[in-house]
C-alpha cells in the first residue's frame, strides 16, 4: 500500500531518525536533571521555598523526561511506517 | 616544488603531423586530453578552412541522432547508457554511420507520416462518430417535442403542410427534402460538425448576428478529449448542429464555419441513415485501430533498436567532428603531405604526448613519425592546475575570482584548510555542524552512484560539486561547535564546570541576580579543558557579554594572521619571479606596516589575557585592565590616555608608550616608501641605461628593468622581456593606487574580518530563539500529552533548524568566507590575470553534449 511519494517518505525518514537519536539523549539529560535544559521545564516564576521548588522541578524533569521518551516512541512508529513507504517506492521504480 | 603550488609549467610546441596519420593522432591526443592547440589561421572563415565538409557531415549526422532522440523521449523507451567511450571510428566508417542514420530517419520519417495520415483519418473518424451520436439526441427531443408539450413551437417552424407531407418520416422534417414537394421558406435545413471547445461562445455570437437570429444552434461537449494529429496534443471539442431554412442563409452559416475553422460532416437526415452510417463509421474505426496499433508497433520496434546505439552514436559523431574541427585548425605544408600544429603542452606530459602520437601513427599504417618540436615564444602560456577530485572544487573557487596568471602562487592548497575553518567560526554549532558533515558524508560515500546519475538541476549538482567541502565545513563546525559548547544553543558539560556555587539558601532566595566572583572559591582557579565553560549557558545575563569580547578578539587575531601569511605569499611570488624591486620597496614595507600596527594589536590582546586576573593584586587586578580598542585608538593618534582608576596604571609593560610611538612612526615611515621606492628605482635604472652605450645596456639592466618595469602583471621572467616600457608617470600612478590600497585595505580588511564575530553571533542567537520559541512549547506542555505534542513541536523545529540554520545561514557564511578569501586573503599577493588552459579532450566535449564544438564552429 502506498500512501507517500518518495520524496516525503525520505524526509519522514530522516526526521524520525534525528528525532529519535536526538529526543532519546534528551530524555536522559532531563532524566538526569540537567541544569542546562531548566528554562525548557514547565516551571512557576517564583517558589516560597526551596523544598516546593525542588519538588516541583523534580517531578517536571520527570515528566519532561518521559515525554521526550514517548515522543521518540512515536517517532520509532514513523519511522517504520517511513520506512516501509520508502521500500515500496523505491520497489516501484525499480519495476 | 610540488604542482599543487603553482600552475604546471608549460611549452608551446609545434607539430607536424603528416596527412594520412594526422586523423588518428589527433584522435589519440583527444582521447589523452592534453594538448590545446592554437588556430593557426584565425583570418580564415569558417567555410574556407579544409576540413569543411567532413565537419558539416558530423553536423548532420548530428541533426540526425538529435531527431532519433527526440523520437525515442517522445516513446519513453530507455537509453541504454553502457557510460564507456568508443574510440573515435576511422574515416572510412563515416560513410557507413551515414548510411546508417539515413536509412533509420528515412524510416522513422515515413512511419510517422503514415501514422499522421491515420491518425487524421481517425480523428475525424471519431468525430463523425461523435456526431451522429450527439445529433441523435437533440432529434429525439425535437420528435419527443413535438410528441408533447413544445407543439406550438415546432409550429411555428413548420406549417402543417410541411407535416403532412412529410409525414412518413415522423412529425418534423429536417434536412433537405424533397424541394419540388415543398416552398422554399419553409425548407428547414440545417449542417452539422465540430468545433474547437473555447471558439463556441465566439462562435454562437457570430452566427445569431450574421443571421439576425434566424438560425437555431444547438451544441453539445464531446467529454473525451481528442487527440490532435500533428502535434499530438490532447484538444477538447464540441458537437454543434445548426438549423436554418434557405440557400442564402446556409451559404452565410457555411462561411462563418469555415472561418471559425469547424469542420462540418455529412449528417443523413433519416434516422436509419444515421444509424446505418454510425455502424459502418464504428467498423472504419475498428479496422483503423489495427492498423494504427501495428504502425506503432513497427515504430517501436525501429525506436528500440536505435535506443541501444544511440549513445554509442553520438559519441562516435562527436568525436570525429571534433577532429576534423581540430584539423581545421592546422597549417597547411606547401607541399601537402603534413599538417602543421602549434599546441601548448604541459612540460611534464611531453612523453606522454609522444607515446600517444607514436600509436597514432601506428594506427594509421603511416611510416614517417610525426614531430613534436619546442619553440620560444614571448607570450603567456595558459594556467593549468592539476586538480583530483577533492581539490577540483576549491579550485573552482579560486578560479571563480580569477585564473591565476602564469607561475603565480595558488591559494587552492591553504584554501582547503582555511576556508571550511573560517566557514566554521560563523558556523560554529556542534549540531548543525553534524547535519552538514553527515550530508557531505553521504555525498562522498555515494559518490560513484551519485555522480552516475546526471541530472538538470542546478542546485543539487553545485551541492554534489562542493561535496568534499560541504563535509569539510561540517567538520570544522563540528569543532568549533565543541569551543564555542554550543549544539542546538545548548551546552555540554562534559569535563564538569570550573565554576562552584558557594551561596546559601538565603541569600539564593532573597536575590533575583547573584553574580559568581573568579576571585573567591566560586572558582576552581584552572580554566574549562575545552572550550567554554558550560556555566555560560546559565548565565543569561552577561553570557552574550563574555561572547561578544571572546569572539571579536580571535576573530581580528585570525584576520591579522591570514592577512599576514597573504602579504608572505607574496614574498613568494617575488622570489620566484626574480623581482627585486618589488620584494624591496614593496613586500617588506608591508610586512612592517602590518605587523607593526595590526599584530602589535593582536599581541596585545595576549598580553591583556597574560597579565591580568580576577586573583592578581592591584595594578594587574582585572579591574585595572585596559581597554585594548581605547589603547590602540591613542596609539594611532598620538593621543595621552586617559588617568587611570587610583592604583592602577595606563600601561600594560614598561616602554610601551615609546614603543607604540616607535612603531607608529615606522609603519608611517613604510608608506612612502611603498609609495615612491620602487617607481625611483626604475627610473633611476632608466636613465642609467640610456647614459651608457647602447650594446652594454642590453645584456644585464636593460633585462632586469625589464622584468620589473611591468608592475601590474608578474606575468612571468620569461613574458616580460620584449614589450613596450611603461611610461614613468603611469609606473608613478600605478605605484600610487596599489599604496593607497594596501594601506586603506589593511584597516578596512581588519575591521572586515569581524564579521566572523558578527555572524557567529548572529547564528547562536539565532538557534537560540528558534529553541526557546518552538522546541521549548513542545517540552513545556504539562501532562503525558505532552509527548505527542512534542512530536509535531520537534518536527517542525527540525525542519526550521534544517531550513534556515543550516542552509541559509550555511550560504550566508559560505558567502562571506568567500569574501574573505577573495578581497581580504588574496588581495595581498593574487593577480589572477592569467587564462585557463583549455585541452583539447573527448571526456570534456562529450560532457557537454557537444556543445563546446558546435559553439566553436
Amino acid at each position: 500500500m502506498k500512501i507517500c511519494g518518495p520524496k516525503l517518505s525520505l524526509c519522514g525518514l530522516i526526521i524520525s531518525v534525528w528525532g529519535i537519536v536526538q529526543l532519546v539523549l534528551m530524555g536522559v539529560f532531563f532524566y538526569i536533571n540537567s541544569v542546562a535544559l531548566i528554562e525548557d521545564l514547565p516551571l512557576e516564576e517564583e517558589y516560597h521555598t526551596l523544598e516546593a521548588f525542588y519538588t516541583a522541578a523534580n517531578r517536571a524533569y520527570n515528566q519532561n523526561a518521559y515525554n521526550c521518551w514517548i515522543a521518540a516512541c512515536i517517532y520509532v512508529l514513523t519511522l517504520l511506517l517511513s520506512a516501509q513507504q520508502f521500500y515500496m517506492n523505491s520497489r516501484v521504480t525499480a519495476n | 616544488m610540488g604542482s599543487l603550488f603553482r600552475s604546471e609549467e608549460m611549452a608551446l610546441c609545434q607539430l607536424f603531423l603528416q596527412s594520412e596519420a594526422a586523423y588518428a593522432c589527433v584522435s589519440e591526443l583527444g582521447e589523452l586530453g592534453l594538448v590545446q592547440f592554437r588556430d593557426l589561421n584565425p583570418d580564415v572563415n569558417a567555410f574556407q578552412r579544409k576540413f569543411v565538409n567532413e565537419v558539416r557531415r558530423c553536423d548532420e549526422m548530428e541533426r540526425k541522432l538529435r531527431y532519433l532522440e527526440k523520437e525515442i523521449k517522445k516513446d519513453g523507451i530507455p537509453m541504454l547508457d553502457t557510460g564507456e567511450s568508443p574510440e573515435a571510428p576511422q574515416p572510412r566508417e563515416m560513410i557507413d554511420l551515414e548510411a546508417t542514420f539515413e536509412k533509420l530517419e528515412n524510416e522513422l520519417r515515413e512511419v510517422n507520416q503514415n501514422a499522421e495520415a491515420l491518425k487524421r483519418n481517425f480523428l475525424e473518424l471519431t468525430e463523425l462518430k461523435h456526431i451522429l451520436r450527439k445529433t441523435q439526441v437533440f432529434f429525439d427531443e425535437q420528435e419527443g417535442g413535438v410528441n408533447h408539450t413544445t407543439e406550438s413551437m415546432t409550429r411555428a417552424l413548420i406549417t402543417d403542410e410541411a407535416r403532412t407531407a412529410g409525414a412518413s418520416m415522423g412529425p418534423v422534417q429536417l434536412g433537405y427534402m424533397d424541394k419540388s414537394n415543398e416552398r422554399e421558406d419553409y425548407l428547414p435545413c440545417f449542417v452539422a460538425g465540430v468545433i474547437l471547445r473555447e471558439r463556441l461562445p465566439a462562435f454562437e455570437r457570430m452566427l445569431w448576428r450574421a443571421c439576425r437570429g434566424n438560425v437555431f444552434l444547438r451544441q453539445a461537449m464531446i467529454e473525451t478529449p481528442l487527440e490532435d494529429p500533428t502535434n499530438g496534443d490532447q484538444v477538447h471539442k464540441s458537437v454543434f448542429i445548426i438549423f436554418f431554412q434557405g440557400d442564402q442563409l446556409k451559404t452565410r452559416v457555411k462561411k462563418i464555419c469555415e472561418g471559425f475553422r469547424a469542420t462540418l460532416y455529412p449528417c443523413p437526415e433519416a434516422p436509419a441513415d444515421r444509424r446505418e452510417m454510425a455502424m459502418g463509421v464504428m467498423t472504419r474505426i475498428e479496422d483503423l485501430n489495427t492498423v494504427l496499433g501495428q504502425t506503432q508497433d513497427h515504430r517501436h520496434r525501429v525506436l528500440v533498436a536505435a535506443a541501444k546505439n544511440l549513445k554509442n552514436w553520438f559519441v562516435k559523431v562527436r568525436k570525429i567532428k571534433a577532429i576534423y574541427h581540430t584539423l581545421n585548425l592546422f597549417n597547411l605544408d606547401v607541399t601537402q603531405k603534413c599538417l602543421i600544429a602549434e599546441c601548448w603542452v604541459p612540460l611534464l606530459d611531453i612523453e606522454t604526448i609522444q607515446l600517444a602520437l607514436r600509436r597514432g601513427t601506428e594506427r594509421s599504417g603511416s611510416s614517417v613519425p610525426p614531430i613534436l618540436n619546442r619553440m620560444q615564444t614571448f607570450e603567456n602560456p595558459p594556467t593549468y592546475n592539476r586538480t583530483n577530485k577533492f581539490t577540483k572544487a576549491f579550485q573552482a573557487l579560486i578560479d571563480a575570482y580569477g585564473v591565476a596568471s602564469y607561475r603565480e602562487m595558488n591559494p587552492a592548497p591553504y584554501t582547503i584548510i582555511t576556508f571550511p575553518f573560517l566557514f566554521a567560526v560563523m558556523f560554529g554549532d556542534l549540531g548543525h555542524g553534524a547535519l552538514m558533515a553527515l550530508f557531505g558524508l553521504w555525498m562522498i560515500r555515494k559518490e560513484k552512484g551519485l555522480a552516475a546519475q546526471k541530472t538538470d538541476n542546478e542546485i543539487w549538482n553545485i551541492f554534489f560539486g562542493g561535496r568534499y567541502i560541504i563535509f569539510l565545513m561540517g567538520a570544522f563546525s563540528m569543532y568549533t561547535g565543541l569551543i564555542y559548547n554550543d549544539i542546538f544553543s545548548k551546552s555540554l558539560n562534559i569535563f564538569g564546570s570550573h565554576w562552584r556555587l558557594s551561596y546559601n539558601t538565603s541569600t539564593v532566595m532573597e536575590n533575583k541576580l547573584l553574580q559568581l566572583n573568579p576571585n573567591s572559591t566560586d572558582y576552581v582557579g584552572d580554566p574549562y579543558p575545552f572550550g567554554l565553560d558550560p556555566i555560560w549557558q546559565v548565565a543569561t545575563s552577561n553570557k552574550i557579554i563574555f561572547h561578544n569580547g571572546y569572539k571579536m578578539k580571535i576573530s581580528i587575531i585570525f584576520g591579522v594572521i591570514h592577512m599576514i601569511f597573504g602579504v608572505i605569499m607574496s614574498w613568494h611570488n617575488h622570489t620566484y619571479f626574480r623581482n627585486r624591486l618589488s620584494l624591496i620597496y614593496e613586500f617588506i614595507p608591508q610586512l612592517v606596516f602590518l605587523v607593526l600596527l595590526f599584530f602589535y594589536l593582536v599581541l596585545l590582546m595576549f598580553i591583556k589575557w597574560n597579565r591580568y586576573a580576577a586573583t592578581n593584586p592591584m595594578p594587574y587586578s582585572e579591574s585595572c585592565a585596559p581597554s585594548i580598542l581605547i589603547t590602540f585608538i591613542d596609539m594611532v593618534l598620538f593621543n595621552t590616555p586617559k588617568t587611570p582608576p587610583t592604583g592602577c596604571e595606563v600601561y600594560m609593560f614598561w616602554g610601551q608608550s615609546f614603543i607604540q610611538t616607535v612603531f607608529v612612526l615606522v609603519a608611517l615611515a613604510c608608506i612612502p616608501v611603498m609609495l615612491l621606492g620602487k617607481p625611483w628605482k626604475i627610473m633611476q635604472a632608466r636613465k642609467l641605461a640610456n647614459e651608457e652605450v647602447q650594446p652594454i645596456a642590453g645584456a644585464t639592466s636593460d633585462a632586469e628593468i625589464g622584468g620589473n618595469s611591468n608592475g601590474g602583471s608578474h606575468g612571468g621572467a620569461g613574458a616580460g622581456g620584449h614589450h613596450d616600457e611603461e611610461e614613468m608617470s603611469e609606473i608613478f600612478i600605478h605605484q600610487g593606487i596599489h599604496t593607497i590600497e594596501y594601506v586603506l585595505g589593511s584597516v578596512s580588511h581588519t575591521a572586515s574580518y569581524l564579521r566572523l564575530w558578527a555572524l557567529s553571533l548572529a547564528h547562536a542567537q539565532l538557534a537560540e530563539v528558534l529553541w526557546t520559541m518552538v522546541l521549548s512549547i513542545g517540552l513545556k506542555q504539562e501532562g503525558w500529552l505532552g509527548g505527542v505534542i512534542l512530536t509535531f513541536v520537534f518536527a517542525f523545529w527540525a525542519v526550521l533548524t534544517v531550513g534556515i540554520l543550516v542552509l541559509m545561514e550555511g550560504l550566508s557564511a559560505f558567502l562571506h568566507t568567500l569574501r574573505l578569501h577573495w578581497v581580504e586573503f588574496q588581495s595581498k599577493f593574487y593577480m589572477g590575470q592569467g587564462y585557463a588552459f583549455l585541452p583539447f579532450s573527448f571526456d570534456a566535449i562529450i560532457e557537454n553534449g557537444g556543445a563546446s564544438s558546435s559553439e566553436a564552429e
